[in-house]
């Protein structure tokens, strides 16, 4: 076990009982992910890498196997308010402005409201939203939306942030333009980012390391360290060296793909 | 503007087709008796014309003509100090009184009771299945004994009355209350679990904030049955005051255009009362930012 290590998940499983007999959501599950880790799960549907990030995040619980967060249960961690998750979709609050989304998390935590007007305006600026706090989310595009939910998650400093395919509603320009503004906020906050994604550009772009995963069960089938330099501008795309990864992601993906039913 | 003058004209429309068909049914029905007057009186010699005059200025009709019924609200609403026994003005505000206090009791009631069974279990399958087992008791039956029930135990006058409004506004607000507390996303209070924010917090952070639009809708509803509910308990006070006791005596005396006044003092109290809630609504909504 690595000093370092944000994630450290051994022989993790998680079994649904459902009314058609028991659903294998996740099996067998061997991970680590250290400290400053941009780490992504890629996988067709129903590979259980949201659920992964659900376990993750305590949102549910494994039935095997063991898990551990900062060093102690994902439930502890999130009592600890360890990490900021950001969804598939926004979910801001329709009857809050923002700036009021924003601070939601603030108010919860209990900061003071000096320091929630200060962080508020921090984050805001740090993805680029300054000028829309008073806007309700029904006065943004979705674009915009998702990046005030990454504020939202970002208002409480945690160092580690779980992000479950949260550009996966957009479109393809502002997926780039996100994709961009997100590792550069990565490289500004030195956090530990865990991104579940099923776009292999995407995941390539962003990643230091790719989980590959498949399904049914859901299991981890390979898992590739990015050679990709950390800092990247968006036509490192064309390099090789980015084609390869990516072909190596396919590979993984194909071979973990059961074709047979 | 524009709107208004396009949507004016049909309106006016359809209200000319009602008031002529009740001028019609007004003839038709009150026909008959003016000509068992005629014949009393041997006048033989009467006109269409005459017959179609006298239907509609007799004095206890089988149905008032809508002209009679104007002047008899216009009687006894301006014409009359609104003290007296005989303005309607004073009769409609003991029944408002009544509504009002009736349908706070009963939306606070519903607010609590809709809050408790969200987050009890025990509650939802205790005490559900009474709040519903309540309404299917015919208000008529169980007012009287409300108020006779009351009466023994030294409360008489108002509250007796508004809690019959009680009994009916209550149950809309806490149907909608239950289900607009329970109608957040489960993506919005997963969220909230990551925050691990308490359960007063996602009360009143989430659930209560979602669940505002469902009061509003219970509210309109409930205001309106709350008005039944007070005239409903004003009949067994023995036809002291308010709309009810209106509606009662005018129909002890035969006095139609009494009680028909009455009935449209009630429908238009009822009216403001939900325009009234649902502005009420529009300023809270507009307030919470909804796309308009």
């Amino acid at each position: 076990m690595s000093a370092d290590a944000v994630i450290e998940a051994r022989g993790l499983g998680l079994t649904f009982e459902t009314n058609d007999g028991p659903v294998h959501a996740l099996s067998e599950v061997n991970l680590t992910v250290g400290k400053g880790d941009f780490v992504s799960f890629i996988g067709p549907s129903g590979c259980g890498k949201t659920t992964l990030l659900r376990v993750i995040a305590d949102l549910e619980r494994p039935t095997a196997g063991s898990i551990t967060v900062n060093g102690v249960t994902p439930e502890e961690a999130r009592l600890a308010r360890a990490y900021g998750y950001v969804f598939q979709s926004a979910a801001l609050y329709p009857w809050r402005t923002i700036a009021r989304n924003v601070a939601l998390p603030l108010e919860i935590m209990g900061f003071s409201k000096a320091e929630q007007a200060e962080r508020v305006a921090r984050t805001m600026e740090l993805v680029n939203l300054t000028g829309v706090e008073k806007r309700f989310p029904w006065q943004l595009s979705g674009g915009m939306q998702q990046r005030a939910s990454i504020a939202r998650a970002l208002a409480f400093d945690a160092d580690l942030l779980l992000m479950d395919e949260p550009f996966g509603a957009l479109d393809e320009i502002v997926r780039d333009h996100l994709n961009g503004q997100l590792l550069e906020l990565w490289a500004r906050t030195n956090k530990t980012i865990a991104f579940v994604t099923h776009s292999i550009p995407e995941a390539v772009y962003l990643s230091t390391r790719i989980v590959v995963m498949s399904p049914r069960p859901g299991r981890v089938t390979d898992v590739i360290e990015s050679s990709l330099p950390r800092e990247r501008p968006l036509d490192i795309r064309e390099t090789p060296e980015f084609l390869d990864i990516a072909h190596r992601v396919r590979e993984g993906l194909r071979a973990g793909h059961s074709y047979e039913d | 503007m524009e709107r208004a003058r396009h949507n004016l004209f049909p309106i006016l429309v359809v209200v000319a087709v009602i008031v002529a068909i009740w001028y019609a049914a007004v003839v038709y029905l009150n026909a008959p008796w003016q000509l068992d007057i005629y014949q009393r009186a041997n006048n033989t010699d009467w006109t269409v014309r005459q017959l179609v005059v006298d239907t509609m200025a007799q004095d206890r009709p089988v149905l008032p003509a809508p002209h009679q019924v104007a002047v008899e609200i216009w009687q006894t609403t301006v014409e009359k100090n609104v003290t007296s026994k005989r303005s309607l003005v004073y009769h409609t505000w003991v029944t408002l009184s009544a509504t009002l206090l009736g349908f706070a009791i009963g939306t606070v009631l519903g607010v609590v009771l809709a809050v408790s069974i969200v987050h009890s279990r025990a509650m939802d399958k205790s005490v559900m299945p009474w709040v519903i087992a309540s309404q299917t008791i015919p208000i008529l039956a169980i007012a009287p004994m409300i108020i006779v029930v009351l009466n023994a135990a030294g409360l008489s006058g108002l509250l007796p009355k508004a809690l019959i409004s009680t009994y009916l506004s209550f149950f809309p607000v806490v149907v909608g209350m239950v289900k607009g507390l329970r109608s957040s996303e489960r993506i919005q209070l997963d969220l909230m679990r990551t925050y691990s924010a308490s359960t007063a917090q996602v009360f009143w952070k989430l659930r209560w904030p979602s669940a505002v639009p469902y009061l509003f809708a219970s509210m309109k509803i409930a205001v309106a049955i709350s008005l039944v509910g007070a005239i409903v308990g004003e009949l067994p006070t023995g036809a002291v005051a308010g709309l009810g006791a209106r509606l009662l005596a005018g129909s002890y005396y035969g006095q139609t255009i009494q009680i028909w006044s009455a009935l449209f003092a009630a429908a238009l109290l009822a009216a403001c009362l939900v325009s009234v809630v649902g502005l009420a609504n529009r300023l809270v909504l507009k307030r919470m930012g909804t796309r308009p």
